[in-house]
């Protein structure tokens, strides 16, 4: 008799045989020109339940550059393995060929070049044509959206989330949980949740005042005849990552104590299959599937990984579904007998080019962006360089707003939050509105000019390389590194907290940072209710505007040891 | 007597024994653990979890739990503040329920420890780190 681990492994070398697991083989295709929508959607059904997960779309309803991280470092126990793996190392960790589709949309090498022949990514019409494309071949796959769904374009800040509502209801969507849904406050997420024609889960959420749970931790869908529970998890660290005061009535956690209640709880009312719907980040849920038993599979969120194969840990599968509607993931399962027999898995990668939109969701998108048009299309300069933000260090599109607020606010040293979100602008291209916005949107926008002293910016730096470097993931809060304009520093990312950060020097003047001397620092972002200032993207476009063209040196002023 | 979930807490909070010189934190904590268990030997549980957040959402205010069934009584400590203790619960005889859970003060990252005294008079232990961050930036 073959044990579950045995049938999950045979699988995964199946699938891999048949091109049916990961992102298939299309780099033979393309050379022949003829890559077509209906082989990224080639998928032989397998089973009787199929999901479909996407997540951390950041709002980006329209197609989008979107470059990955060349800097992804994992420390402790998950060094060098996925996710924590970029470029080279990807492509012959998971067999790439360099050059080809797979390697264009997974990886950040020859990103500018491989651009021009493979074109945008994402765009939630051509997502809307993979979901029918799916539902065509299996009518009950269930629709499930992992959060960061609200927050991250100008029309969605202009509409407090709603023409992203609006189009997600259309999609389909049949579940969500939450993070930065949550920046809205608490009562626009009240209002939003009532209309919402689907739960939004999350076993993590409590009331503070009485620690009492304050959402649906699961639902329940009954589909090709098994019986499945799908648990929500929102981000464990709202409150200490983002601002606390807009949602005060609610704290947050990984609670992974109760989320083996839940699971025993479905489990004892005859859940087939176990689904976790999470916004924990990759490695915290890598971890939590090794301590909470009994769930089937993790779709996981937060920290955009895009890995094209399915992570095992013990009996449970992890999924990641990337960001920014880039990706979505088809994982089709065999439930029998209460068990998850095996699976088959695609990460569908949309490039927009090739899959055709949906004449109806295209149509929408377009209704919702209509109000706003010149506003969105107004060019506000030119870039000669690639503007990107996702690694663990500063990106370009971080280096042009720090430059911003240092120019325009007359500081010392700038700060930039490490948030993994924002497209990229390709070099040649006009620079518009919405690229700012799609860089920096956020309801607590305020570019504030304040003194810290040496020391203090030291405790900065510290304290954000932990939330990042801690060796235990359940001390991690997922985003990246502080990007900082201005000041150089080494880093030692193997260092326990407190000595990871050192030669710290005020780039103006090549001066030692002097722990007992103020300086003059912008920054933005802060999860401080008081903070004051022009909203960050004011301050980016004014900078714009002055210097026409945006030409970027490499950074070089972070040295990073202990990788 | 009904109590409400309110009056508990209360009643826990009331309980809260206000001990302890700030010596030193490390003296201060294993004073504190010889004058709860008069000496004995502690063994790390099972027998006592404690529930606490891997990362405080408000250093100011960090929700804590203990369960330790059976339990006479349990003893939280916060070993990185300047006054570790931070409060002894006491069961009586017919409680219902050997839990309790309070919210607590945080100077700084530290280990929360529970201890728990058995009836048959041995003592058992667990801790869990607590992490105050200034927080940002996530995302």
């Amino acid at each position: 008799m073959i044990s579950r681990r045995e049938f999950l492994q045979a699988s995964v070398a199946a699938s891999a045989l048949y091109g049916a697991s990961g992102v298939g083989n299309w780099s033979r295709l393309a050379a022949q020109q003829v890559l077509t929508q209906d082989q990224l959607l080639q998928f032989d059904a397998f089973g009787n339940v199929t999901l479909i997960h996407i997540t951390d779309i950041h709002a980006q309803l329209k197609p989008i550059w979107f470059r990955e991280p060349d800097t992804n470092i994992g420390v402790g126990d998950v060094r060098g393995i996925p996710p924590h793996i970029t470029g080279k190392d990807f492509i012959k960790e998971f067999n790439l060929t360099p050059g080809s589709p797979e390697a264009y949309a997974l990886t950040y090498e020859d990103f500018t070049a491989l651009g021009k022949t493979y074109g945008k990514m994402g765009g939630m019409d051509r997502v809307a044509t993979v979901v029918k494309s799916i539902r065509a071949d299996r009518p009950e796959a269930i629709i499930l959206d992992g959060g960061d769904t609200w927050h991250g374009s100008m029309t969605s800040l202009l509409t407090k989330g709603q023409d992203v509502v609006n189009v997600m209801n259309k999609l389909g969507v049949e579940a969500m949980t939450s993070h930065w849904e949550w920046t809205l406050g608490t009562e626009r997420v009240k209002e939003i949740v009532e209309s919402l024609p689907f739960p939004f889960l999350g076993q993590n959420i409590f009331d503070k005042e009485w620690d009492e749970p304050a959402f649906d931790p699961y639902t329940w869908f009954e589909r090709g005849g098994a019986k499945i529970a799908v648990i929500g998890q929102a981000f464990p660290y709202m409150p200490i990552a983002n601002p606390g005061w807009m949602f005060p009535e609610y704290s947050f956690g990984i609670r992974d104590e109760r989320m083996q209640e839940m699971v025993d709880e479905v489990r004892a009312a005859g859940a087939d299959l176990v689904v976790v719907l999470s916004h924990n980040g990759f490695d915290v849920d890598r971890k939590m599937a090794g301590r909470v038993q009994g769930i089937d599979v993790i779709l996981t969120g937060h920290t955009h990984d895009a890995i094209p194969e399915p992570v095992l840990v013990g009996q449970t599968i992890l999924i990641a579904s990337g960001s920014h509607g880039k990706y979505v993931s088809r994982v089709d399962l065999d439930v029998r007998d209460g068990k998850m027999m095996g699976f088959r898995h695609k990460l569908i990668p949309i490039f927009s080019d090739v899959i055709t939109p949906d004449p109806e969701m295209a149509q929408l998108i377009d209704a919702e962006r209509a109000p706003f048009k010149d506003q969105l299309e107004e060019v506000i300069g030119k870039t000669e360089s690639l503007l990107y933000r996702r690694g663990n260090f500063n990106g370009t599109w971080d280096d042009l707003i720090c430059d911003a607020m240092l120019s325009e606010r007359d500081a010392e040293i700038a700060m930039s939050p490490g948030v993994r979100w924002g497209a990229s602008v390709m070099p040649g291209d006009n620079i518009t509105r919405e690229d700012i916005h799609n860089a920096t949107s956020m309801t607590y926008p305020a570019c504030y000019r304040t003194e810290m002293t040496g020391e203090f910016l030291n405790v900065i730096l510290e304290d954000v390389a932990d939330n990042l470097f801690n060796v235990d993931p359940y001390y991690q809060q997922g985003g990246d590194m502080v990007r900082v304009g201005g000041l150089g520093y080494s880093i030692d990312v193997s260092k326990p907290i407190g000595s990871r950060i050192s030669n710290m020097t005020h780039l103006k003047t090549g001066a030692a940072i002097d722990p007992a001397r103020n300086y003059v620092v912008a920054g933005w972002a802060s999860v401080n209710e008081t903070a004051e200032g022009p909203p960050i993207w004011d301050v980016v476009e004014a900078h714009i505007r002055k210097i026409g063209t945006v030409k970027l040196e490499p950074n070089t002023s972070v040295t990073v040891t202990g990788a | 007597m009904i109590l409400t979930r309110r009056n508990a807490l209360v009643l826990a909070l009331g309980s809260v024994a206000a001990a302890a010189i700030p010596v030193s934190a490390f003296a201060a904590v294993d004073e504190a653990v010889a004058a709860f268990t008069g000496g004995a030997e502690v063994v790390v549980g099972p027998g006592v979890t404690l529930t606490a957040p891997e990362i405080a959402e408000n250093g100011n205010t960090v929700p804590v739990g203990v369960d330790a069934p059976g339990a006479v009584s349990i003893m939280i400590l916060a070993a990185g503040n300047p006054t570790p203790a931070v409060a002894t619960f006491i069961f009586g005889e017919l409680a219902g329920a050997h839990m309790a859970s309070t919210r607590i003060r945080l100077s700084k990252t530290q280990d929360v420890i529970a201890i728990a005294k058995m009836p048959d008079g041995s003592f058992v232990r667990a801790s869990s780190e607590v992490k105050v961050t200034i927080g940002g930036c996530g995302g």
